[in-house]
């Protein structure tokens, strides 16, 4: 049952029995209100040991127990994503993991779903910048039957072609549906104005119109051919399982997997940042708000500057007490929410900041977030500080409560190659930032003379207020522009 | 459509082993959370259950108000209320909420349904105390810091949550609108929670303290503490907090007028916002746990969860007339609503999918589904409720679950009687709520139009 009509705060979003009645206070003197309660030590979270073993084909296997609950998690994460996506074939990455349980081994794509389903399994495909993964969650007792299924999805995919065509249409047919909704267009004309068309990162990870259309099934079988090798790859293995007991399945699914030809990645090259600050507005006719995106080309997840950043952005954007948020919704209440981020790839991402905001409030809008771009360059005071550090730091218990979860940041020590010891290292790495460092950090990645700003909304409305704060030169995109190749 | 939750016995998880072969259908069986339960002198009800694994404690208060306490002409003011209980009490000045929670290293939320409001705060272990803290002052203290100016703040706020949620959504506003054709004009869920802007307006100062003093009293009040606790201490800081807090008078439960449908009720509403046409159809059902509400959650799982779901793979997969097409059925208090909805691929016709629609649920009230598309479904929802045992906190964690158990009337751990609901069902049961409540002659079919392009 799903509640009905539920709202919250913010998005991002009979009969009992008594068993015990013992401590009653209630008599005694009333609790002291003046000031907050003072705070014990924080706890430690103390993570299980990664334990890492390797197949006889040479494939890694990271091992995490968990046994708080009877499930597994098994997830083959593939190095190799839209990043690796050929000129003129933007979207094949994507396109070939969405089709990984479309057809498999002996089964067709009814009946790999049919067959997850009945065992309670989840089994999911996925691809982004970086990397491309089947992921599994199962019920333990049923672990056995699902992996030869996640398997032939994962090495012996048959791209069936009247598949294709299904999920072609629905993809065009979701582009389609884009061309009228703010909120889906905003992130991809951000995209596009920040790193043009050539650039990988300038178009979604699902490609353009064009691409869609003239993607063959070949396309999808040189890709996998190519980039899904054992040598590229590495299975995470979370919950209610031993090692030992379970290498033996691991190997029987996995362990005979070979290589072909050796696959190659080059890096996404690095995108020249904005010359000026410049404004394009994509016009939406009748938006009650306008989709408001203002940033420019970040850091790779390689960046050194990695701790002052997350300390940064937490402070300009990245909680609900950052200024971008208490700025544009609790003073002025221009918007549901306001927020910003370093999207940190294996080449430089954006930074962006954004929000939605009402369409009367678009100009006045742009006016706080070019304050709070600026402001972010000054010193930064030693409580707010302070409050940043402890929300990252202490907050990172919450992060490992479920297996998905823990195999998500398996996945993301494997992708960025990060050390071994980064989630023990990583509360001490956050407290050691200081207010110089996040300062230098501000001077070197947010410029506000060169930031991309788009807007997307109605633009016989908001056009003459946002040309009259003279931020910059203003241009026009068109949804073709925004979608287009 | 099912968000259950389970809880994990540690003890009857036995580790893989690599030689026994795993019997097909072999989950355990048996979901258990201990807790403990006791109400202050002033009538809070306090649940209080252990989990040590990660060292963090959710703590998680339902106020037993919602959406439906409202009347016509100060809709969405349930919700209004919510955003405004963040905003300082006597001894927390404005801000300070989120920031003192910030700087433990938690976070908080809150939300608001047609039937209760729930505020969900989760912290590092060693500021449990701090969050009782803030808990019971807004409780006790919250109009000793009100003010005209910041209702008008949240006003503003809520009123841009409407437009991103509904008027600037594609197919937002028939949302709005299928709830107002279902239910009578005096029931209280024929209007939205985020209420209309007119009464968004309309909210007064006035209206907040008298909501407060009716309805945010600790005896219409349920409080989950849950994780990394020791339970007397716990215990013993929740009559320090909140024991001084004054009981108000009994609540007086909703009294719904009858909602009964009679007819088929069709509308054809324009969206400027949506490019493809799209169909709802809707029908009164049994309200949450009441015999059917399980039910009709497989009915949805027949019809449209997963590819080889009824509809699906008629409307998506194999005639691929539809881009998408969902069934769920949200349970309220006072009644549940059961919903399909079916998005036309370019150039494909609503009448043509509603036509198939009509055709699979004329099946499925002619002959049971098959035994193993019931076993599916039921085999799905049991797994989720495993998932649902792994957190505490947050709005689908092991506290806010003990708090909706109670609040339905049954105990807090009723997580093994609620998945015995579903384990229990034959294909039969499936077909009679078929039968029962989903009938061709009386529902709601709503169609949206795309406004025509340019």
């Amino acid at each position: 049952m799903m509640a009905r009509g539920e709202m919250a705060r913010r998005s991002l979003l009979p009969l009992t029995v008594v068993v015990a009645c013992v401590v009653s206070l209630a008599a005694q003197q009333r609790p002291d209100r003046s000031k907050p309660p003072a705070l014990g030590p924080a706890p430690s979270l103390h993570l299980p040991a990664i334990q890492k073993r390797t197949l006889s084909n040479g494939l890694p296997v990271w091992v995490m127990e968990a046994h708080k609950v009877p499930l597994a998690q098994v997830n083959l994460v593939v190095m190799a994503g839209s990043g690796d996506d050929p000129s003129g074939k933007f979207g094949v990455a994507n396109l070939t993991a969405a089709m990984l349980d479309e057809g498999a081994g002996s089964r067709s794509s009814l009946e790999i779903a049919d067959a997850i389903d009945y065992l309670g399994a989840d089994l999911t495909t996925a691809s982004n910048s970086d990397a491309s993964a089947v992921r599994l969650n199962v019920p333990v007792a049923r672990l056995r039957d699902a992996l030869p299924i996640m398997a032939d999805v994962a090495l012996r995919p048959t791209f069936p072609q009247q598949d294709l065509e299904r999920l072609r249409q629905e993809r065009l047919t979701a582009l389609l549906q884009a061309r009228n909704d703010p909120s889906a267009l905003a992130p991809l004309a951000f995209a596009r104005v920040l790193y043009g068309t050539m650039h990988r990162y300038g178009t979604g990870q699902q490609g353009t119109e064009t691409t869609l259309k003239a993607f063959t099934r070949q396309d999808l079988v040189a890709f996998h051919d190519a980039m899904y090798q054992p040598s590229s790859a590495m299975l995470i293995v979370v919950g209610d399982i031993t090692a030992d007991g379970v290498m033996p399945l691991l190997e029987q699914q996995f362990g005979s997997w070979k290589a072909t030809t050796p696959s190659r990645r080059t890096l996404v090259p690095r995108a020249p940042q904005p010359p000026q600050t410049e404004i394009t507005i994509v016009d939406v006719p009748m938006a009650e708000q306008s989709q408001i995106r203002v940033g420019l080309v970040g850091v790779a997840r390689s960046t050194p500057d990695y701790f002052p950043l997350q300390v940064l952005n937490t402070i300009l954007g990245g909680s609900f007490t950052s200024r971008l948020n208490q700025n544009l919704r609790e003073q002025h209440g221009y918007t549901y929410g306001a927020s910003s981020r370093f999207d940190m790839r294996l080449s430089p991402g954006p930074f962006l900041a954004g929000a939605g905001v009402q369409t009367d409030k678009t100009a006045e809008s742009l006016t706080e977030f070019f304050k709070e771009l600026n402001g972010i360059l000054a010193p930064i005071d030693a409580q707010e500080l302070s409050r940043a550090k402890n929300y990252v730091a202490l907050g990172l218990p919450a992060e490992f409560e479920t297996i998905a979860d823990l195999a998500a940041h398996l996945e993301e020590l494997a992708i960025y190659t990060l050390p071994g010891d980064y989630f023990q290292t990583y509360v001490s790495n956050i407290q050691a930032v200081t207010a110089a460092a996040v300062q230098k950090a501000a001077a070197t990645y947010i410029q506000p003379k060169k930031l991309a700003v788009v807007v997307v909304g109605d633009r016989k409305v908001i056009e003459p207020r946002i040309r009259a704060l003279n931020l910059g030169p203003i241009r026009f995109m068109t949804v073709d522009q925004v979608l287009g190749s | 459509m099912r968000r259950t939750i389970i809880l994990a016995l540690v003890l009857l998880a036995a580790p893989l082993s690599a030689q026994a072969p795993a019997p097909p259908t072999a989950v355990p069986a048996k979901l258990e959370v201990p807790y403990r339960l006791f109400t202050l002198a002033n009538g809070l009800t306090v649940i209080l259950h252990q989990d040590r694994s990660v060292p963090i404690v959710a703590v998680n208060i339902w106020y037993h108000v919602g959406s439906a306490n409202e009347h016509r002409g100060r809709t969405g003011f349930a919700h209004l209320f919510e955003h405004l209980m963040f905003e300082g009490s006597k001894n927390v000045k404005e801000g300070e909420f989120d920031n003192l929670l910030e700087a433990a290293g938690g976070n908080n939320n809150g939300s608001t349904t047609n039937d209760r409001t729930n505020y969900v705060i989760d912290v590092p272990s060693n500021a449990l105390e701090l969050a009782l803290y803030l808990e019971s002052d807004r409780m006790g203290y919250l109009l000793d810091a009100m003010s005209p100016e910041r209702v008008n703040g949240q006003r503003d706020v809520v009123k841009n949550e409407r437009r991103q949620s509904y008027e600037n959504r594609p197919y937002g506003m028939a949302e709005i609108e299928l709830d107002q054709l279902l239910w009578p004009e005096n029931h209280p869920y024929s209007w939205p929670t985020i209420g209309s802007m007119e009464d968004l307006t309309a909210a007064s100062y006035e209206d907040v303290v008298a909501f407060f003093k009716k309805y945010y009293a600790p005896n219409n009040a349920s409080l989950v503490i849950a994780g990394d606790i020791d339970l007397d201490r716990t215990q013993a800081l929740v009559h320090k907090w909140f024991d001084e807090v004054p009981r108000g008078k009994p609540v007086e439960p909703v009294a719904p007028p009858a909602a009964l449908l009679t007819t088929v009720t069709r509308k054809t509403m324009t969206d400027d916002q949506a490019r493809l046409p799209r169909v709802y159809l809707a029908w009164i059902t049994p309200r949450m746990f009441a015999p059917g509400d399980a039910a009709l959650d497989v009915v949805s799982s027949v019809l449209a969860g997963g590819k080889n779901s009824r509809l699906y793979k008629r409307l998506v997969y194999d005639t691929q007339m539809a881009q998408d097409v969902s069934a769920f059925q949200q349970s309220g208090a006072l009644g549940s609503e059961f919903t399909i909805v079916a998005t036309a691929r370019p150039g494909k016709s609503v009448t043509d999918i509603q036509k198939v629609i009509d055709e699979e649920m004329d099946r499925l009230r002619k002959e049971p589904p098959q035994p193993r598309e019931v076993e599916r479904a039921v085999n799905q929802i049991e797994a989720n409720f495993y998932r649902g045992m792994e957190r505490v906190g947050g709005f689908e964690g092991k506290a806010n679950q003990l708090n909706a158990y109670y609040t339905a009337g049954g105990g807090p751990d009723y997580f093994a009687e609620d998945l015995a609901r579903y384990t229990s069902l034959s294909p039969s049961d499936v077909q009679a709520a078929a039968i029962g409540w989903l009938p061709a002659d009386r529902r709601v079919e709503l169609i949206v139009e795309p406004e025509a392009q340019k």
